[in-house]
């Protein structure tokens, strides 16, 4: 299948692309799932964000009480109505990207999501968020179950990970998902060049094909391997896509460019994750809109809103739904370090052509002692459990069986986001 | 040439970064028991890998004029890894980066609290030439095989620890969770052994553990290289009501650290941490991650081997030696059938894959950015719990950037391994066999050996030249130590 070969010499060590004619480029089970299916994009905000300092209510003189020098000022926020409820709320001031998206009526604010007694651990709490079921910890993620409901073979890009380390979420013991943390160095390296490189790859795909009997482990490892040779070739020609916008030169705006390369590139990839951290924040949040969780905000804010204009830009909107979460939110009172702690309920975002955009669910009230608490009045209490929001992505969405997937029927009370 | 016997490249690899062909002399004719106490007892043998930084037949670091590894964390990096490549006490060096993953603590916070020079000096600072205390890898070093107890003090007083966890900000008006919370989640018994009132009260017995700069200190990285900050206890930012626990926190069963005065407030951590570190879920939780660190990532913890390594634990008051001897020694580490079992974290693939490959003219600055994308950069773990262990290593992105180190490494060592294997190279099974003899992957299955067979034949006719020798020798190692089974240690 090798049409042209094409060799790249980089600090000695020659890089090799074998290329494919561009009619090709889609396998045929890429083909057979269809390029214009559905996919769904998922941002994770590692750390435990801070919702009240992202979906502020302004008007709510405990907000300012409690936050004496974090506090997002009422005069900074990107107003964004009242919910039902009554609460006035503002995005913070950096997440301009988003306000655009939320005035075309594509972005949906799922306030107070999380589930009855939080986890305040870091990797418990994002463990709960991958298997969905806050009794359990380990084994296969909500996605990874997803994944196991498509056609076999999957295709070895059916998800995308643009993360190091493989998820809670997208863990299953039948579908495996590649890890591009950088797609641009997303390539095969050889000490030698030419004919020698050639074989040396063939040979390393032939090794990788071994089916390891009786060495689970070792057919793990081959998994990987195997996926990565085979992944190659269509991962560079979303990395070599020319978007209609430019995008933040951060990690997330260059994870997001090359998502939406693979999705204008036809890749048939159904399931993208995305990660950006950063959102630990025990100190040093910053004063007065600015500081560091308003750098949080600007890479969130304008990397998302390049990300949906370009795909706008491509027609490919309709095709689309990204969700953003955090395993937690954060204590109410900031702490002595200009900080909050370890808190529960945040908010969940949801983006996409088909998205019924708006604030669903309502505010906390901060004043000590309102039954939107808990914890002594020092978190925000849950209203939507997480899970009916993924019942909807599954149900709505992405059109399989949220009550098969998630082992139990979360619909009743889900936000109505499509 | 550096396969020595299987049992002891088994206890090599794992208690160490591989065998070298240095060591065949060393071990050749050691019984499993004598090695292990040739390992454990490290201070036996010189402490003078540092020493032999820049010397001939060793690792490279980068050409830089001024290597700087106590005040530059780039060079702190490339010191480590010689380190690791070159100690002559490889246990010590892998208990310190067992303790960096424990207590994992990364460079970028502490850089942007404190700038470039005085980040890297937290961490990796030698007494020797500086002022200022030892930096946070030192300690780990010198506490490798210590007393657990101890080292946890010292931790808790570390000043890279104190910024890392925000303990500066911890004072009695408001006091700061984050060094509470992790004290008991992840260095001592884990979630589900302590509740969340007691992170309140954790955070509140270290009130006041705080630093003070040195007079020269300035909070810049042009400042004078000597400044550095050091622990202090601030006794007026002490809370000093009593605190009361779910747990024992004495001996006599009781559960409340008392009320003390601001002066005498320093021992409330003392206690707490006294009562942490013998907790009994504190030796085994230990016990779980020795599993994974020294037996299998494959194997369920047997709860023999956990309860154990918590007795000895026990036994030996939080003594660490005893608990690695224990190990190292256990019919579990000693099975056959737990040899290949492990996923080799990047760092313990790297170094083997250097000391059995080669390392001549070879710079260990080559290692870091290729460290970094299998997901292992030192000095900078992704959090707080440090980096997840086993299975975790290994996804397609990640194994990717293991092949591709393999295929620069074995581009450096070329036309070494051209030359070491010009006696072997008569035919193209006679390298293949020379150079598995050098390596020590897993057991290859007959359809791998087949494609590297096909690979050596895919040069046409061998004539052994030296260029067919170079070529297809560099191929191999590629391949080798590019392999899955490889991967496995």
């Amino acid at each position: 299948m090798d049409v042209s070969r094409r060799i790249f010499i980089r600090n000695g060590v020659a890089t090799l692309t074998v290329g494919v004619a561009a009619p090709s480029f889609l396998t045929a089970i890429a083909e057979a799932q269809g390029i214009r299916t559905r996919n769904l994009v998922v941002v994770y905000l590692g750390g435990g964000n801070d919702s009240l300092n992202t979906v502020v209510p302004y008007r709510d003189g405990a907000y300012y009480s409690r936050r004496p020098s974090i506090a997002i000022p009422a005069g900074q926020v990107l107003q964004v109505g009242t919910d039902a409820a009554g609460n006035a709320l503002g995005l913070h001031p950096r997440l301009g990207g988003l306000l655009n998206i939320f005035n075309d009526g594509r972005l949906a604010i799922v306030q107070r999501t999380g589930y009855q007694n939080s986890s305040r651990s870091h990797f418990e709490a994002g463990d709960i968020w991958g298997t969905a079921n806050p009794q359990s910890t380990t084994g296969p993620g909500w996605l990874g179950r997803y994944l196991d409901t498509l056609p076999r073979p999957l295709d070895a890009l059916a998800a995308w990970n643009t993360t190091a380390e493989t998820p809670r979420a997208l863990i299953s013991p039948t579908s495996g998902v590649p890890a591009i943390p950088n797609a641009t160095t997303y390539s095969y390296a050889s000490p030698n060049r030419g004919t020698a490189a050639l074989q040396e790859r063939s040979a390393a795909q032939i090794m990788a094909s071994n089916p390891a009997s009786g060495r689970p482990h070792l057919a793990f490892v081959n998994s990987a391997a195997l996926g990565a040779i085979e992944t190659l070739d269509r991962v560079a020609l979303a990395t070599a896509y020319t978007p209609t916008l430019v995008y933040p030169n951060n990690g997330f705006g260059q994870a997001l460019r090359t998502v939406a390369g693979a999705m204008v590139r036809g890749i048939g990839t159904r399931v993208f994750w995305l990660s950006t951290g950063g959102y630990d924040t025990h100190s040093g949040q910053g004063a007065g809109g600015g500081g560091a969780y308003a750098n949080l905000m600007g890479t969130l804010g304008d990397g998302l809103g390049a990300f949906y204009g370009d795909i706008r830009n491509q027609g490919l909107l309709g095709d689309t739904t990204l969700i953003v979460f955090s395993e937690f939110s954060r204590r109410i009172s900031e702490n002595g370090s200009g900080g909050t702690d370890h808190g529960a309920a945040g908010v969940m975002m949801v983006m996409g052509g088909g998205v019924r955009g708006g604030l669903h669910g309502t505010s906390p009230v901060l004043t000590p002692g309102h039954p939107t608490l808990e914890n002594n009045s020092g978190d925000v209490h849950y209203e939507t459990d997480f899970r009916s929001v993924y019942a909807r992505l599954l149900d709505g969405w992405l059109g399989v069986s949220s009550v098969s997937i998630l082992g139990g029927d979360f619909r009743a009370g889900a936000p109505a986001i499509f | 040439m550096a396969q020595i016997r299987p049992d002891i490249d088994h206890l090599l690899r794992r208690a160490g970064f591989g065998s070298s062909a240095l060591d065949v002399d060393i071990f050749k004719d050691m019984s499993v028991a004598r090695a292990v106490q040739y390992l454990v007892d490290y201070e036996t043998h010189p402490d003078d890998v540092d020493e032999r930084i820049g010397r001939p037949d060793h690792a490279q670091v980068s050409s830089k004029d001024n290597f700087a590894p106590d005040i530059d964390i780039e060079d702190a990096r490339q010191r480590w890894i010689f380190r690791m490549i070159h100690s002559r006490r490889p246990l010590q060096e892998k208990m310190t980066l067992f303790w960096h993953n424990h207590f994992a603590t990364a460079y970028s916070k502490l850089n942007a609290d404190s700038g470039n020079i005085q980040g890297a000096k937290l961490l990796a600072h030698k007494p020797g030439t500086l002022r200022g205390p030892q930096g946070q890898i030192e300690l780990f070093r010198q506490h490798a095989l210590g007393n657990f107890r101890n080292l946890l003090i010292e931790v808790a007083k570390d000043p890279a620890m104190v910024i890392w966890l925000d303990g500066k900000t911890n004072t009695k008006a408001k006091p700061q969770e984050n060094f509470g919370r992790e004290i008991m989640e992840l260095f001592t018994v884990g979630v589900g052994y302590y509740t969340e009132p007691d992170v309140y009260a954790a955070a509140r017995v270290f009130t006041g553990w705080n630093l003070r700069g040195s007079d020269n200190y300035r909070q810049d990285e042009y400042g004078d290289l000597n400044a550095y900050q050091e622990f202090v206890y601030n006794a007026d930012q002490h809370e000093t009501s009593e605190k009361t626990f779910s747990f024992p926190i004495y001996s006599n069963g009781s559960h409340t650290i008392p009320a003390r005065s601001e002066s005498a407030g320093y021992q409330d951590g003392i206690d707490l941490i006294n009562a942490l570190a013998t907790h009994p879920e504190t030796g085994r939780r230990f016990a779980r991650k020795f599993w994974s660190f020294f037996i299998s990532d494959v194997h369920p913890p047997d709860p023999a081997f956990i309860e154990g390594v918590a007795g000895v634990y026990r036994q030996s008051g939080t003594e660490m030696r005893p608990v690695v001897s224990y190990i190292l020694n256990s019919s579990w580490f000693n099975d056959p059938a737990y040899r290949f079992v492990r996923y080799s974290s990047p760092v313990e693939y790297v170094i083997r894959s250097i000391r059995e490959v080669g390392w001549q003219n070879f710079s260990v600055d080559k290692a870091r950015s290729p460290l970094a994308a299998m997901g292992q950069q030192l000095y900078e773990p992704p959090n707080v719990a440090g980096w997840p262990p086993g299975a975790a290593w290994i996804s397609t992105g990640q194994f990717l950037a293991r092949a591709n180190f393999a295929a620069t490494l074995a581009a450096s060592q070329k036309e070494f391994l051209g030359a070491s294997f010009s006696s072997d190279g008569s035919s193209p099974q006679a390298l293949l066999a020379a150079m598995l003899e050098r390596m020590t992957p897993a057991p290859f299955d007959p359809g791998p050996q087949q494609a590297l067979m096909g690979y050596l034949g895919g040069a046409g006719s061998w004539i052994g030249s030296g260029e067919q020798l170079d070529t297809r020798a560099a191929g191999l190692a590629r391949l080798l130590v590019g392999s899955a089974e490889y991967q496995l240690v």
